[in-house]
């Protein structure tokens, strides 16, 4: 009873959360309410039994992804508040429709579908062990390929960042390692005939 | 009294990360303008996602929905890194005023003229 208690209080304030994200104007506030909804999205998890999921999810989203925000909106966000703010529900109605129509359908495939699930029970191996443990055993070993495609796409999503955002100064002095390896004997040692008595210009 | 006494199941958890999911979407579609807001968006959706993953990892028993959620995790994290690397550039380019309707660069040169005189 205490679970679907607090189950029902996370989930509440979470989704009131997340309609605040959407709906305040305010960019701060906005990310602010995403660091709610994440608080309540993990406490969701513990309810799971997925402690290490909820964990990550405090120490990269809030810790990491929501601080990250925080800095873009305060560097670039009044900037991205453009004239037209009156205008931000241009596209209301459509929207709305596309919305509730998903939701709509999504929630009747889960009471047509999932029903029939619910009463199945969490095995106990997966209660023997805590959830950290059960991870790691399964984690480097039956989904090892996904884990380093993980490594592979945060890699990628490093050197774009990189990428993106490094800009060459002017003026500043640095390698150019292409010119480097590219140099030719010819184009570094000139060979000049001196004659006797004159230098070499 | 009888209504606190039924236990949780999936589709509990499924309605909430669906509502979750959908008010993401729908946030991306009203705030069209704001690219932050898109983004932040975007993060909700992810969550919503990994939210399902978990519940039906718990209930079916099995751990791969953790796998999948950390996965996703991963491929937030890079989503967001790339995406505010993509404001910091168009910040520059755009001499502070960023504008979602002006990044078509790489659309088709007819449809962005078209564009432009509408």
């Amino acid at each position: 009873m205490a679970v679907s208690v607090l189950f029902y209080i996370m989930s509440f304030v979470a989704l009131v959360a997340a309609l605040a994200v959407v709906l305040v104007r305010e960019p701060v506030t906005s990310v602010l309410s995403l660091i709610v909804v994440f608080f309540n999205g993990a406490g969701l998890l513990i309810l799971l039994n997925a402690e290490f999921l909820a964990v990550l999810l405090v120490i990269v989203y809030v810790g990491a992804i929501a601080v990250l925000f925080l800095f873009m909106v305060m560097m670039v966000g009044g900037a991205s508040e453009s004239a037209q703010r009156g205008q931000r529900y241009h596209a209301l109605p459509l929207a709305l429709l596309v919305a509730v129509v998903l939701l709509v359908e999504l929630v009747l495939f889960a009471v047509f579908t999932t029903s029939e699930q619910t009463a199945t029970p969490i095995s106990e191996s997966l209660q023997a062990v805590s959830n950290t443990e059960a991870l790691g055993g399964v984690l480097y070993t039956r989904y090892a390929p996904m884990f380093q495609l993980a490594g592979l796409i945060l890699l990628a999503a490093m050197l774009g960042a990189i990428l993106l955002t490094h800009r060459r100064l002017p003026g500043v002095k640095g390698q150019d390692a292409a010119a480097q390896a590219s140099v030719a004997k010819k184009r570094r040692v000139r060979l000049v005939d001196v004659k006797r008595g004159e230098g070499t210009q | 009294m009888s209504a606190w006494q039924h236990t949780l199941g999936v589709d509990h958890y499924f309605i909430v990360s669906t509502v979750l999911f959908v008010i993401g979407l729908w946030g991306m579609m009203i705030n069209r303008r704001q690219i932050i807001f898109m983004m932040l968006c975007m993060e909700l959706s992810m969550l919503a996602v990994i939210l399902n993953f978990a519940a039906f990892a718990h209930f079916k028993s099995d751990l791969f929905g953790h796998v999948a959620g950390l996965f996703i995790l991963t491929v937030a994290a890079a989503e967001a890194a790339i995406g505010l690397a993509l404001i910091v550039a168009l910040f520059r380019l755009s001499d502070g005023n960023i504008r979602v309707e002006d990044m078509n660069t790489l659309k088709d040169s007819d449809k962005r003229e078209e564009h432009k005189t509408s």
